[in-house]
């Protein structure tokens, strides 16, 4: 079990795991892929100290290099639920499941609302997690509306599994509807009727608050005190996912107190 | 005992006499994994007071079906056979708690 588990790869949680390998603590970010991070869309970042002009896509290499270097753990996957359990905590990571001393959220923010009958259906046809539930549609008809990078490959895993998959990207289609009665029987994607018995949401992260259930919010951002600790003991948080600014320098700075906040609580909770 | 595992041939038996919470459950599934202690753990608690019980999707697809149970993990309390409240993904003590009514 490592000491610390980072549910996010962009700067803050590669500045936290930095921190945490420098004060001895076994470190894994768990990450949905470079490409997920707004970091890695940014052409130039100029207000980075030290590296004017710098493209996103290379700092944050440069970063996830460091990281791997001092000793982090990357594991590549999209946390969808973690919770507290026994004397640290837990975090489901597609199929599998990850032990924890203690939580660093740096999730991001994450864009959009919820489509109509999005939260009716969740767990009656609405998915987050084609790894997970995919099993549960072998040889039905899906839809899968594929918002991050990763869809494409849990796409082809329902294919593989025998599942019949209908695949929306962003060019397809803009506005969904998900109609059923017991379970979803239908998706409306731009007014054209679809039938499945199935409809797997791929986003590059779940709500935080969805993610660890009781977790408190303000203003749709994590709140935080001045140590980043949240409102849960052990449960840290950095970058964008506390509010703005959504700047590489802040999330940076914000990853190193949470870091260090985080070694000072496992160190009091061993004692 | 932490908790009953359920079959096609029990599963009606079961749920309808007094309160049962129901974890729907399949091996291939890692937040099941993470929810498993939690619930041996409840039924240890309330030994006597709740059933707490598990039912595998994989040997019972007709029990998962018959509830619209997509998305495992799901969990479901019924009292005297009818279904009360039910919560998709994993949930900690405190929320399966709330779900009985029990805190």
């Amino acid at each position: 079990m490592p000491d610390a588990v980072v549910i996010g790869g962009g700067p803050a949680g590669l500045s936290a795991a930095l921190t945490l390998r420098a004060r001895g603590k076994t470190v894994t970010v768990v990450s949905a892929g470079e490409t997920g991070s707004h970091l890695y869309k940014a052409e130039r970042v100029e207000n980075y100290p030290g590296l004017p002009g710098v493209s996103g896509k290379d700092l944050l290499s440069a970063m996830t290099n460091h990281a791997l270097a001092q000793g982090a753990e990357l594991l590549h996957g999209r946390a969808t639920s973690a919770m507290p359990m026994g004397k640290g905590f837990g975090v489901a990571v597609g199929s599998d499941y990850l032990d924890a001393g203690c939580l660093i959220l740096t999730v991001g923010v994450s864009m959009g609302k919820p489509y109509p009958g999005e939260t009716e259906f969740l767990g009656r046809g609405v998915s987050y997690c084609a790894t997970c539930d995919g099993m549960m549609y072998r040889s039905k008809h899906v839809a899968v509306i594929g918002l991050c990078n990763a869809a494409a490959e849990e796409a082809a895993f329902l294919r593989s599994i025998g599942c019949q998959v209908e695949y929306f990207d962003k060019a397809r289609a803009k506005q969904y509807e998900i109609r059923g009665s017991q379970t979803v029987t239908e998706l409306i994607a731009d007014g054209v009727s679809y039938p499945v018995q199935g409809v797997f949401l791929l986003r590059d992260g779940v709500a935080p608050d969805a993610l660890l259930p009781g977790l408190a919010l303000e203003g749709g951002a994590i709140r935080v005190d001045g140590n980043m600790a949240a409102s849960i003991p052990g449960v840290f948080a950095a970058g964008d996912c506390t509010g703005t600014p959504y700047q590489v320098a802040k999330a940076v700075g914000e990853g190193n107190i949470a870091a260090l906040s985080a070694v000072k609580y496992l160190d009091t909770k061993e004692n | 005992m932490a908790h009953m595992d359920l079959t096609n041939k029990n599963f009606d038996s079961v749920i309808g006499n007094g309160v049962t919470l129901v974890d729907f459950w399949a091996d291939w599934c890692g937040p099941c994994k993470m929810q498993a202690p939690v619930i041996d753990e409840l039924g240890d608690k309330y030994e006597g007071k709740v059933t707490v019980a598990k039912l595998n999707v994989d040997d019972e697809p007709s029990i998962a079906a018959r509830f619209g149970v997509m998305s495992i993990p799901t969990l479901i309390v019924y009292r005297q056979g009818e279904e009360v409240t039910r919560r998709v993904g994993v949930q900690s003590m405190d929320q399966l708690e709330t779900m009985l009514g029990v805190n």
